[in-house]
């Protein structure tokens, strides 16, 4: 039965929408770097990139050649297999994250067949974030250890306490969402806030559940060790922090992931609390004009959302400064994980009370 | 069809190893391609570590602050707790009542341990 289910066709299918999703995030990622310049220079009056190309638009290309075109130095009391595993891993955990999300609605054919704009629809579609995610802490801790450099070791040890801290409010935040949709399948979560307005209220869940998106987005921020949590890369006393002894494309590996994660993160965001592929008037496009349109504007809309949450990123990462380290961990421990449970706990009785 | 959505088969995880092969042949690719591009001009200087410009004091590799591994402990044991809050808010709506006063129950004990190594000082980062 599993064997007949799994056709040529499934296959092929699969692997296109797979490397269109790798190289988009890959495109949007390098892309964020550019963007990233141009943010920072419009919020401190500069001009940013604006050699390569119209606008420095190709400022990013030019980048990555010159990354593969650097030398490749391993140092000598390094780890050899560590050193190249460190990056390796932080990029392989980058491009898992993408699997279980759902980027569009499901396209139907005229002949019946349906076309799902999601890798892998599965049942446990949060969990599985979450194991990815805490996998790609091993990226960063292998790197920094295998670099047998000060600066390294000591970034890496900033680096994994506090993803590990902020993991435990992100996990607690979430349940008060699960608990509202019944489901941890991404493309279910998506599917119950359908259009924007149902019943007299907002279907989006950032409306339902204010406190747990304020949580979750604090621990992104974390997560992805950004401004104001940037403590295990803070160039005034870590040298270049985890990634100081990296050169060429290893040191690209673990840039470009951050970047990806930030992609991921801010899509993952805008599934579970902004609606997805979810926009107002869906419905009347679905009605009007065709089934395909809405599939279209759908997956835009995506990203759209995405691209503002990547801004939103880089505006805070301008704006603020960084936060001391027994700030942030009591900022993690102390306030959010008590807030989370808070959340859980009203969210559950006011959901029990008003239920029949 | 109701059956396919309430269980995933290994039929859904298919795409996931799919997407794993491609990623992985993506870093190997990448990974063989600076290999070979960038130039090779190894000295021994080059090929030491960073330390301010100076040469290298010691090794890296000297005991650490214990506290780093306390908090590492720490989220294994708090992680396994919310790990089994996940079940239960999948199941929460036909639990009703019942479920919910039992689950207060486990929050009171999350909270105790909590205060408990609060109140420890475990979380504490200035001595």
């Amino acid at each position: 039965m599993i064997l007949t289910a799994i056709t040529l066709g499934f296959i092929l299918e699969k692997v296109i929408l797979v490397s269109i999703i790798l190289g988009g995030s890959l495109g949007i990622a390098m892309y964020s770097t550019w963007a990233e310049r141009k943010v920072a220079a419009v919020m401190q009056d500069r001009r940013g990139p604006n050699r390569a190309g119209p606008f420095g638009l190709f400022q990013p290309l030019a980048d990555g050649l010159k990354l593969f075109m650097k030398e490749e130095i391993i140092p000598t009391l390094s780890n050899k297999f560590l050193f190249i595993l460190g990056p390796s891993l932080a990029m392989l955990m980058a491009c898992m994250t993408s699997a279980v999300i759902p980027w569009g609605p499901n396209i139907v054919h005229a002949d019946g067949s349906v076309f799902t704009l999601q890798v892998a629809d599965i049942n446990i579609g949060i969990l599985f974030i979450f194991g990815v995610v805490s996998l790609g802490v091993y990226g960063i801790m292998l790197g920094s250890w295998a670099s047998n450099n000060k600066y390294s070791l000591l970034s890496g040890l900033r680096a994994a306490a506090q993803a590990v801290s902020y993991e435990l409010a992100m996990g607690l935040s979430l349940i008060a969402l699960v608990m509202m949709s019944g489901s941890l399948s991404m493309r279910e979560i998506v599917e119950q806030q359908h259009g924007f307005w149902n019943n007299g209220y907002f279907t989006w869940n950032f409306f339902k559940q204010p406190l747990a998106f304020v949580i979750f987005i604090v621990c992104s921020f974390a997560e992805l060790n950004r401004a104001p949590f940037d403590l295990s890369e803070c160039e005034s006393e870590l040298v270049g922090g985890y990634h100081t002894e990296f050169s060429s494309m290893k040191l690209g590996f673990y840039l470009f992931a951050e970047y990806i994660n930030m992609f991921i993160t801010s899509i993952i965001l805008s599934s579970l609390f902004f609606g997805g592929y979810n926009y107002p008037g869906m419905d009347w496009v679905a009605l009007h004009v065709s089934p395909l349109f809405v599939s279209i504007i759908g997956v835009l809309v995506l990203l759209g959302k995405a691209v503002a949450f990547i801004l939103f990123f880089m505006f805070i990462r301008w704006t603020l400064p960084r936060f001391r380290y027994d700030q942030l961990m009591d900022l993690g421990w102390k306030s959010l994980i008590p807030l989370a449970l808070f959340n859980m706990l009203v969210t559950g009785a006011i959901i029990l009370a008003f239920q029949k | 069809m109701i059956l396919l959505e309430a269980f995933s088969t290994p039929v859904n995880y298919f795409p996931i190893l799919i997407q794993l092969v491609l990623a992985i042949g993506f870093v190997i690719v990448m990974m063989g391609a600076t290999h070979l591009l960038g130039p090779k001009r190894k000295t021994t200087d080059k090929l030491e570590n960073f330390e301010c410009g100076i040469e290298q004091e010691g090794n890296a590799r000297q005991p650490l602050a214990v506290k780093y591994f306390l908090v590492a402990i720490l989220f294994v044991l708090f992680d396994v707790e919310v790990i089994f809050f996940y079940p239960y808010a999948i199941n929460f709506r036909e639990l009703g009542w019942n479920g919910f006063i039992a689950v207060v129950m486990f929050v009171a004990f999350f909270i105790l341990g909590f205060t408990y190594i609060i109140k420890k000082g475990a979380l504490n980062w200035e001595d």
